[in-house]
């Protein structure tokens, strides 16, 4: 593998880290990506969005 | 040939069902209810287009080989493209999976849309993990040596052998995909067919 640009900035070469909690054992990789999609879960309920009418106002 | 036997035509009943099941003002709709003037609704949609996007780079992988796409630039870019779509894939499928779990977008005989999805899930992750033991170097065969233990304890390993490139490529790059593929295809028309499924407030009404 050669070594990539993105490798200059961040330095992969060491053991990967991790978060230890008694029984609970995630590489903060994965913990970062669950957060970041409860984040955007989160973002999507309540940002609005573009051209939408709002809320108590149906007209079907 | 008599009107009766055109009816009886496979041709004629398969037409006619169709039509009558997915006319195509339900298969290409102009308009959409209000309540789906969400962002939470975009994300089936974005999961749909990291597919697409997954698919084009793999063909290009494909067409090229491992000695290319390890040691070329293009080639390390195609791949990274690869990789960063199915991080979006899955990033987004979960977000649509929370989004239809919350408002049990399974209701009014919607289940086999929900089920289609899961099962979709659960082949797209077979799909990632063969793809993982196929990228022929260190990383794929870590994870093929240390999954081997796993899956021989079940007994599966006598018919899926994580150590056999060809057949774990072979998976990864016709069996599985057409699975998800196929999979997305009947998920994506069950949707189209029972409409979006609306709020829990308005089912009454609807
Ligand atoms: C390859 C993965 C998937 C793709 C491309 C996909 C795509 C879509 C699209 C485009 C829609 C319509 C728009 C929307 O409501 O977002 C939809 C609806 C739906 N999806 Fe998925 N989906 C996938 C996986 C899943 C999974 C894992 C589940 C849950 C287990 C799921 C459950 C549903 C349900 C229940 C609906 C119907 C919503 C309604 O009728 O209002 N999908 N999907």
């Amino acid at each position: 593998m050669q070594p990539s640009h993105l490798a200059g900035i961040v330095n992969l070469d060491h053991p990967g880290h991790y978060i230890h909690f008694h029984w609970l054992l995630i590489s903060y990789g994965n913990a970062i990506v669950i957060a970041l999609m409860m984040a955007t879960f989160v973002a999507a309920l309540f940002l609005p969005f573009p051209g939408a009418r709002r809320k108590g106002h149906h007209h079907e | 040939m008599s009107n009766a036997t055109i009816n009886r035509q496979w041709t004629t009943r398969l037409r006619k069902r169709v039509e009558g099941v997915l006319p195509p003002e339900k298969l290409l709709p102009d308009t959409q209810p209000s309540y789906v003037a969400s962002w939470i609704y975009v994300f089936g949609v974005a999961t749909l287009a990291a597919l697409g996007l997954v698919t084009l780079s793999g063909l290009v992988l494909a067409l090229k080989g491992p000695t290319w796409w390890h040691v070329s630039n293009v080639g390390h870019f195609v791949n990274s493209v690869h990789l960063w779509s199915v991080e979006v894939f899955f990033f987004s499928m979960v977000i649509h999976l929370w989004g239809k779990f919350f408002m049990a977008a399974w209701r009014g005989n919607r289940s086999l849309t929900w089920i289609t999805g899961g099962v979709t899930f659960m082949a797209s992750i077979g799909t990632a993990f063969t793809g993982y033991v196929s990228q022929t170097n260190f990383d794929s065969q870590w994870i093929a040596t240390q999954a081997k233990d796993g899956i021989n304890s079940t007994g599966a390993g006598a018919y899926f052998n994580v150590l056999d490139l060809g057949q774990m490529l072979m998976w990864h790059i016709t069996l599985l995909p057409l699975a998800a593929i196929a999979l997305t295809g009947l998920h994506v028309i069950l949707v189209r067919k029972r409409g979006v499924v609306p709020p829990f407030a308005d089912e009454v009404s609807a």
